[in-house]
């Protein structure tokens, strides 16, 4: 379990960052690791070239824009965690990044990479669905917005291209009331379902190849999920309509 | 006063090493050491073509590629461990496989390089050509036998043994209630938290083989390797040093790597080491308690039982290098504390395509317990009883000892329990557990369980008091956590009366003591500890008679306290135990350390030459001991839990523990041995298993899909201690160290029975499991 | 790169695992590696005072930074640190395999949490897996750390 060989590089600006997008060949971001470094133990990822953005300066911050909050690539899923600002305009985020594995994996994953990444079961792409928020994609072509509704393509999948770098996401203010739960096998693992609502709105998780928007009467219609050790497609489903019930409750 | 260390919560000497970082485990090895990697087989079952090296020989940095042919013990079947006559059909898998390779995992070659990645490249350049083999992945396909895993094992039958006391057939036939079951146990695993490593040197000037091995017995592995190479075993080296946690699947041997290092280091010349990943142990190391039980019970209306029919397969996995020790157990544990006066028990040791099984904590126990615990529970139900009631209807009486059961045990006797108090376990357990709590969907769990301990053959031990007064221990048995280095100090320490800080202890190195069998079967207290005290014993003595000769006085009258020996009842006339060391040496040259007092002008206490016949200098000596048969230890265990109706998550309100070990030694050890026992086996009744797929593939290879529970999961234990002395023992201990985890799968089985009001009749449980049990029990009501 | 206090020549390799480095490299063997997938704890470190997983890390990635592992708690000869004392004290440890990763992750956790509750205790291990105490007796240590730090 040791990675295979891979170029590195290490560029400190998001410029020169795109301009290594630009101009590699099977080239990969490296964020927080936290995803990417298991795949590279396992020999299930094998990129050329490895992108590490952890030396750009100034691309952590979190921030306040357009009555939300905007989480750049290199804020911390811990740091998110711990913000005020977050806690005080998008308190559902903050519930929500607390159900993302452990503290100490949290101290080095990134909010971005989770979005980037977009593991069906994971919580933040879900959230970002159900806020409506968008995130922000550059690359030497120039800067796009990207909203939730247009990012999550497929499994591991988004409408990010290879040459572009997600430089922040957006979550707006949470609505009243909202709520995020979830059924995980441990504490802090991935979910074999969750809900998200933001106050009409609900997302589901866990439950089809990308986050999805869902009719809180009939959280599970249209729905055809995947069957895994843990969870088959019609356990996944009561979970899902036992889980909605539980956050429309409230 | 006398300090009495034995029974104490003496503090553990080996913490302070370990939680500096400065622990040794064997990948901590370095010393220029080579890397390795074994090149495995991606199928369960098939035939190899060819094995193409050349690539992967060229990559630079590879120092070696072996395949069987290019080891002189290529086509040698590794050994047997443990034979046994109704073993008919053992087989055992090569160092390397060169035909067929019959479970995923199986080594096929074996790469050397500057490091461990470029070992994985180089693997990955191995082009093996296999052609796939129809696959049999569980016991009951492994009893249809549509495939054979061995051409030349007919039915997939490795062993068949059928035992019975009493008449099971007449005793069924006139029972006024009858019962029949179908339990089931899925495979589990150990998964100690360091994984295996092997690391090995040659010297030549010094023809000298040193290797460290995270094993539970470097004895065995020494006597292995002395046989391979052809050397004297004083030429061999094996050392475990610290190993971080074994439960059971490092005690097997040879693993491939493990003849594969050494092999290597010889034929290089250059140390070699070999440090298993998480993802490869997986499938690469033992596992174990696959087995399917038909069972058939009688009993009369006051819930008696009568006779018991048990007719099980065992899933022994692709090879059967531990012999049929596992169902042998199972056999012998299924009666547990109770009465069973007619007991019949057939078992079948099965071939699968899957990693072959040996002993996991609790080894052939669990699945024995489920079956009597869960036959109860019905037995219960079926009567209008309490299940509490039903058990204390048929345990086994404190006046009953020595109980002899019938049937056959791992050491070659029959299973006989030497002592125990059964209905005390019970009733402090109920005690302690107090009333339902409130609230819907909790069941209560409840699971007893008798464990044979301390198998022999033996231990020994060496113990020396050195001039400066301290004293070093060793035996030949290794510590994976288990505080040896603190328990046999505290045995040592009451005979020599020193304080335990003064003794030191050495475990598993054969430079340190060479015999000895290893630390498994929860008997490292029983045989080394035993053997501990007998060894200290002797040095007391020997202390006694020179000192007696020193003093003046009767040794009778000496006794060894405050690290001298003394008068008894004139604590002032006495000489440190220090001096004694010095004069049990006599010396020609004074080196230090006091020695002057043992030179030939120093007055002497005694005429006649300086040794006597007989006598051997130094303050040391070499006890044995050797059990006449297992101490039979014990529980109960009872449990609140809930089960949420909706997401169907295991809640564990409360979880209490009553045991009996003997004599315990330090209860902050043994305290530690059930809490992770318990532990281990929550994670087996509810969140782990091996997910084997119909092709063999193991579909939950890594720490993200084999659950092993967090603390979060882990409820707070409450334990007492409940002292019956072994008999077969000068210590009166038994063994705890797989105790814990025995009876939980049965405690969470009746449990979720209990809230769920649901049969449970398999293991492991899961949410989904029980989301499945459920909806097809309300779907089929009717059929209950 | 600075660890325990010393710099450090950078890694040669850029595939060379921070945990492998730090043991192999530097000879700092208490860092130990139970999964390689971020999964086990054992290899949890102080990457700049917070805890991270070095098995998941690039040694080229910790350039510049401030690294403390376990060897770097409590100097040789001198007593152990808080929460080692405790988990002595608490019996937190058997194999100590899971432990170095254990003590560095508490040592987070309480930077945090100085008076921890019993639910953010849970949380702050449950990132690690010990295969041996059945977490009792760590739970016990975090508590008496807690004290042993006031
Ligand atoms: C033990 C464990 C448990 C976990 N449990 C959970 C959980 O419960 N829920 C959950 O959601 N996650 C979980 N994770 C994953 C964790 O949240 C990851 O941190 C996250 O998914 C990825 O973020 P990262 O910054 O680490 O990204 P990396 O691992 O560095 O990258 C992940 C992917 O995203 C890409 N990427 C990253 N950043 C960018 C960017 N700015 N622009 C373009 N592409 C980018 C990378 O190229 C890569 O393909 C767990 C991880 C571990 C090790
Ligand atoms: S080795 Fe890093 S988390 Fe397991
Ligand atoms: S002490 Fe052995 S794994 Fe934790």
């Amino acid at each position: 379990m040791k990675p295979p060989r891979f170029e590195y590089h290490a560029p400190s600006t998001v410029d020169e960052t795109c301009a290594l997008l630009a101009s590699l060949e099977d080239a990969k971001v490296l964020a927080g690791g936290q995803s990417l470094m298991p795949l590279l133990n396992f020999r299930l990822a094998r990129p050329a070239h490895l992108v590490d953005i952890n030396r750009i300066g100034g691309l952590d911050r979190i921030y306040e824009r357009d009555r939300g909050v905007a989480v750049q690539a290199l804020a911390r899923q811990a740091a998110v965690e711990d913000s005020e600002l977050v806690a005080s305009v998008c308190p559902l985020l903050s519930a929500a990044v607390r159900l993302v594995a452990h503290r100490v994996i949290r101290n080095r994953g990134t909010v971005c990479g989770s979005i980037a990444h977009a593991d069906p079961a994971s919580e933040l792409p879900a959230v970002l669905l159900a806020l409506g928020g968008h995130v922000v994609a550059r690359s030497k072509r120039g800067e796009r917005k990207i909203e939730a509704g247009g990012l999550f393509a497929g499994v591991f999948e988004t409408s990010i291209a290879p040459d572009e770098l997600l430089v922040e996401a957006w979550f707006p203010k949470s609505p009243k009331p909202f709520a995020i739960f979830e059924e995980s096998r441990r504490h802090g693992d991935f979910a074999l379902a969750g809900v998200v609502r933001a106050g009409d709105t609900l997302a589901l998780f866990g439950v089809a190849p990308t986050p999805v928007l869902a009719d809180a009467k009939d959280p599970s219609r249209g729905l055809q999920p995947s069957s895994d050790l843990e969870a088959t497609p019609e356990f996944r489903l009561h979970l899902v309509r036992a889980l909605t019930l539980k956050a429309f409750a409230a | 006063m006398t300090t009495r260390w034995f029974g104490e919560r003496v503090q553990r000497a080996e913490d302070d090493r370990l939680l500096r970082g400065k622990g040794r485990f064997t990948d901590d090895i370095d010393d220029g050491a080579l890397e390795s990697v074994l090149v495995r087989s991606p199928y369960a079952h098939a035939r190899i073509r060819s094995i193409e090296v050349g690539a992967a020989r060229m990559l630079p940095g590879v120092f070696a590629v072996y395949t069987a042919k290019d080891l002189p013990f290529g086509e040698t079947d590794l050994p047997i461990l443990i034979p046994h006559p109704n073993l008919t059909h053992g087989r055992t898998q090569r160092c390397l496989a060169s035909e067929v390779v019959r479970y995923a995992g199986e080594a096929v070659a074996f790469v050397v390089a500057e490091s461990r990645a470029i070992a994985e490249d180089a693997a990955e350049l191995v082009d093996v050509d296999y052609e796939p083999l129809p696959v049999v992945i569980t016991p009951e396909a492994a009893a249809r036998a549509d495939h054979l895993v061995h051409d030349d094992v007919p039915g997939n039958v490795a062993a068949e043994m059928v035992q019975e006391k009493g008449n099971v057939a007449a005793a069924l036939e006139s029972a006024p209630r009858r019962k029949r079951f179908h339990f089931r146990y899925e495979r589990g695993a150990a998964s100690p938290m360091e994984a295996r490593a092997v690391w090995a040197r040659w010297s030549d000037d010094e023809r000298k083989l040193t290797v460290y091995d995270s094993t539970q017995s470097p004895t065995s592995i020494r006597g292995g390797l002395a046989v391979l190479f052809g050397l004297p075993e004083s030429q061999v080296e094996v050392i475990a040093p610290d190993v971080g946690g074994g439960f059971g699947p490092k005690i097997m041997l040879f693993y491939p790597d493990e003849l594969l290092v050494p092999y290597a280091a010889v034929h290089l010349g250059r140390p070699v080491k070999w440090t298993e990943d998480r993802q490869e142990h997986f499938t690469a190391v033992n596992q174990e308690r696959g087995q399917v039980h038909e069972v058939e019970v009688g009993y009369d209306d006051e819930g008696h039982v009568l006779a018991l029919d048990d007719d099980f397969i065992h899933d022994g996995g692709a090879y059967t290098p531990y012999g049929i020790i596992l169902p042998i157990i199972t056999a012998g544990q299924v009666p547990g504390p109770y009465r069973v006066p007619n007991y019949r028990v057939r078992f079948r040791d099965m071939y699968t395509n899957a990693t072959p099984t040996s002993p996991y904590r609790g080894a052939g126990r669990p699945h024995a317990c489920f079956v009597m615990e869960r036959t109860l529970d019905a037995i219960a139900a079926d009567i209008g009883i309490d299940r509490a009631e039903v058990r204390r209807r048929n345990l086994i009486q404190p006046d009953e000892f020595p109980y002899d059961v019938g049937v056959g045990w791992q050491d070659g006797n029959t299973v006989v329990y030497d002592s125990g108090n059964y209905p005390k376990l019970l009733e402090t357990a109920l005690e302690k557990l107090g009333p339902r709590p409130a609230g819907e969907n909790i069941g209560m769990g409840l699971g007893m369980y008798v464990e044979g301990t301390g198998v022999g053959p033996y231990e020994g031990a060496h113990v020396q008091v050195l001039v400066s007064g301290k004293v070093v221990a060793a035996t030949g048995i290794p510590s994976q956590g288990q505080a040896h280095a603190t328990v046999w100090a505290q045995v040592v320490a009451d005979e020599l009366g020193v304080d335990v800080r003064d003794v030191e202890v050495t475990g598993g190195d054969t430079r340190r003591f060479p015999w000895g069998v290893g630390t498994f079967a929860s008997r490292g207290a029983v045989t080394a500890g035993n053997a501990m005290h007998v060894a200290a014993r002797m040095v007391a003595d020997k202390a006694k008679k020179i000192a007696a000769d020193h003093l003046e006085a009767d040794p009778a009258d000496l006794e060894l306290a405050g690290g001298a020996v003394r008068v008894k009842g004139s604590p002032q006339r006495g000489i440190p135990l220090a001096a004694v060391a010095v004069l049990s040496n006599p010396v020609r040259y004074a080196f230090g350390g006091g020695t002057e007092a043992a030179t030939q002008f120093t007055p002497r206490a005694r005429p006649g030459p300086p040794l006597a016949d007989g006598e051997e200098p130094g303050l040391e000596a070499t006890g044995y001991f050797s059990p006449a048969g297992s101490a039979w230890a014990s529980g109960c265990h009872a449990a609140w839990l809930r089960i949420d109706p909706k997401t169907y998550r295991l809640e564990i309100l409360k979880y209490v523990v009553v045991h009996d070990c003997g004599k315990v030694i330090n209860p902050m050890v043994v305290e530690g041995q059930i809490e992770g026992g318990v532990a281990q086996g929550i994670g087996g009744a509810f969140y782990e298993r091996l997910a084997y797929d119909s092709d063999g593939q193991l579909r939950n290879a890594s720490f993200m899909e084999f659950l092993m529970p967090y603390s979060t999961e882990i409820p707070q234990i409450e334990i007492e201690h409940i002292e019956t002395p072994s008999p077969l023992n000068p210590l009166g201990v038994k063994g705890v160290g797989e105790a814990g985890v025995i009876p939980v799968g049965a405690v969470i089985a009746s449990g979720i029975e209990d809230a769920l009001g649901i049969p449970i009749t398999e293991m492991p449980l899961s949410p989904l499991k029980l989301y499945e049990l459920s909806t097809s029990a309300s779907t089929s009501t009717s059929t209950r | 790169m600075r660890i325990n206090g010393f710099d450090h020549y950078p890694p040669q390799d850029a595939r060379r695992l921070l945990s492998d480095y730090l043991r192999h490299d530097v000879g700092l063997t208490g860092t130990h590696v139970g999964c390689e997938h971020g999964v086990c704890g054992c290899c949890t470190i102080l990457l700049n005072g917070a805890p991270v997983r070095s098995c998941l890390m690039l040694a080229v990635q910790a350039e510049g930074h401030e690294v403390t592992t376990i060897e770097g708690l409590a100097p040789d000869g001198e007593p152990l640190h808080a929460v080692q004392q405790a988990f002595h004290e608490c019996h937190g440890l058997q194999c100590g395999f899971c432990t170095p990763g254990f003590v560095m992750s508490v040592v987070g956790l309480l930077a945090q949490h100085p008076h921890p509750t019993d639910e953010e205790i849970d949380e702050g291990i449950a990132g690690n897996l010990c295969r041996c105490t059945g977490y009792a007796s760590i739970r016990r240590a975090v508590r008496r750390a807690a004290e042993l730090s006031r």
